[in-house]
């Protein structure tokens, strides 16, 4: 086992051990925090397709996060005020199925992802930056003035939605389908970088010369690892919506897109547990530096200043080394 | 099928101008079956701008590219790989951070044109791993399989690039200087290699080492100023005396 291998199960047993632990001890809010990182975790997993591995520095990840957000919403209002989304020309319910408003938050973060990125990656660098920050704040513009759904106010969900065979109200079964369904996206994450797909888009980010140069094109690599990863990002969304039992615009807002970087970053870019590190060292430091301070985000910005200077590989790079050319 | 005699690759009556700088004036030149045929000319006379109008990087003002007598003009650069069009950059222009093997499975992949798996593995895959294997054999990388390509030196990049470009199983090769930074006995064995390569398919190169032009070219073409002043045998470049004042100096 590599050194990476090792540190990242020490990770996940870690994510898992402390709300078991938080459990045992009757600390529920230790158990809320675990799944916030379980959640915003699952974001990075998504952005890190597009960041570490596609080279795509999209800036414009809250669209897909609000968007799975905004999905759970209106599902879930419409299902606890028992009116339908539309009757014409078909009829649509809400649903308070945790499982339906996954499907729905990931197909149509998947759109969105599909026509943002058909536009965003006709451009690169700085311009494919600007561009996707754009159409994020387009969302959340578009959230703000959307009335219907709570507007600038967004939209409370009294009761958190179901799961067959849970109850979704005990934090630890909440904490559990969070934490299932990023070690799923993580073993996704895992197989992509090692195929044929993965090869290629790892390639267009290093020379697009060379891969259109064997006959392939960067731009339609590109495009399916940005749906991909907006799919993921989506998904988060949608838990994050479920945790909080509310959604508003700031889940599309540029902070958002800004965090969810960040994890990236903090944990190590293109590293497969790198999202997972840098969410759990926000959320511990969000939670011990911003009760000493509310200004704890210079310290955060300066601890990310150190990352980037002196530790490129963010935590996951400084435990583990260089990452291992794999075979 | 193609009549036997058409060019392989084919360039009539290219013109590119940038500005007020005309890069490639009215070329036209052809890379038959089985030969090797050198571009020369000095720095700045257009050889990299009419590479990149054949392999596809840049599209001519007026004029047209052919592969096998079919018109290539309109198709970006992965459409000419995928019809055979086997290119190696004068720069390396190779995903460093992977391994060798990698490098040549990615060719093997762009070959097979099925990118679009996420679930298998690339390394796995007994056909791609087989055909990049073979291809690192060819040029003598196969030790060097698991080598990160940027820990190569110059002279193995290149071997890689001849390889990725061998897993395409192209039709015609295009070359940008491939000697370019080799020592005298990386060039003489790359010089062997490609003299045995030419059976699979043309080359056509790019080169300024006119000792592994003078050894490899079946024919040569003179390009200076955007203009292809002469184009022939060795014997013949050698005793024309407009490339002789143009290019080669008085003394060759």
């Amino acid at each position: 086992m590599s050194r990476e291998t090792l540190i990242n199960t020490a990770l996940a047993l870690a994510l898992l051990g402390v709300p078991l632990w938080a459990y045992a001890v009757d600390e529920p809010f230790i158990i809320t925090l675990a799944t916030k990182v379980a959640i915003l975790a699952l974001a990075g997993v998504g952005l890190n397709i597009a960041l570490g591995l596609g080279g795509l520095v999209s800036l414009g990840h809250a669209a897909f996060f609000g968007i799975g957000g905004y999905a759970m919403g209106i599902l879930a209002s419409h299902a606890q005020t028992y009116t339908a989304i539309t009757d014409w020309p078909v009829l649509i319910e809400g649903t308070k199925s945790m499982p339906v408003i996954w499907l729905v938050a990931v197909v149509a973060s998947g759109i969105a992802a599909l026509l943002i990125g058909a536009l965003s990656l006709r451009t690169s660098g700085v311009y494919f930056i600007m561009i996707t920050l754009a159409f994020g704040q387009m969302l959340y513009y578009f959230a703000i003035s959307w009335a219907a759904y709570g507007g600038e106010d967004g939209l409370s969900v009294y009761v958190r939605n179901g799961f067959p065979g849970l109850n979704t109200l005990d934090p630890i079964q909440f904490f559990a389908i969070t934490f299932v369904l990023l070690l799923a996206a993580l073993l996704f994450s895992a197989r992509l970088a090692k195929s044929p797909f993965g090869l290629a888009l790892n390639a267009a980010r290093q020379s697009p010369q060379r891969v259109e140069t064997i006959g392939l094109s960067p731009y339609r690599l590109r495009l399916l690892a940005f749906v991909i990863s907006g799919m993921i990002t989506g998904l988060a969304g949608a838990l994050f919506a479920d945790l909080n039992r509310f959604v508003s615009p700031t889940m599309f807002s540029w902070q958002t897109s800004g965090e969810i970087m960040v994890f990236i970053i903090l944990g190590g870019t293109a590293r497969l547990f790198g999202p997972v590190a840098g969410a759990a060292l926000f959320i511990i430091l969000e939670h011990i530096l911003g009760g000493l301070s509310e200004f704890w985000h210079i310290y955060l910005g300066l601890l990310l200043l150190l990352v980037v200077l002196f530790a490129k590989g963010g935590v996951i790079g400084t435990l583990a080394g260089r990452e291992q050319a794999h075979d | 099928m193609t009549d036997p005699n058409t060019p392989v690759l084919e360039t009539r009556n290219i013109c590119k101008s940038f500005n007020a700088l005309k890069a490639s004036q009215d070329i036209t030149l052809n890379l038959r079956a089985g030969e090797i045929h050198a571009l020369i000319g000095p720095n700045g006379a257009g050889k990299s701008t009419l590479i990149a109008q054949i392999a596809g990087g840049l599209k001519p003002d007026s004029g047209s590219v052919h592969m096998d007598g079919r018109d290539v003009t309109a198709l970006p650069t992965a459409k000419r790989a995928r019809l055979g069009l086997g290119r190696t950059f004068q720069v390396s222009a190779l995903a460093m951070e992977d391994t060798v093997l990698q490098n040549a499975v990615l060719g093997a992949l762009g070959a097979q044109g099925r990118p679009f798996r996420l679930f298998q593995s690339a390394l796995n895959n007994a056909s791609l791993r087989d055909s990049a294997e073979q291809a690192l054999e060819r040029v003598g990388l196969q030790d060097h399989a698991r080598t990160r390509t940027a820990e190569l030196s110059h002279g193995q990049r290149r071997q890689l690039e001849v390889a990725v470009a061998l897993t395409l199983n192209p039709k015609a090769f295009v070359m940008d200087e491939p000697m370019a930074g080799l020592g005298a006995s990386g060039s003489k064995s790359l010089t062997g290699f490609l003299d045995s390569l030419r059976e699979q398919a043309p080359i056509l190169m790019v080169e300024h080492d006119m000792d592994a032009v003078f050894a490899l070219a079946d024919r040569i073409s003179v390009l200076v100023y955007g203009q292809i002043i002469a184009t022939g045998t060795v014997a013949e470049i050698r005793a024309h005396p407009e490339v002789r004042r143009a290019y080669l100096g008085e003394d060759a």
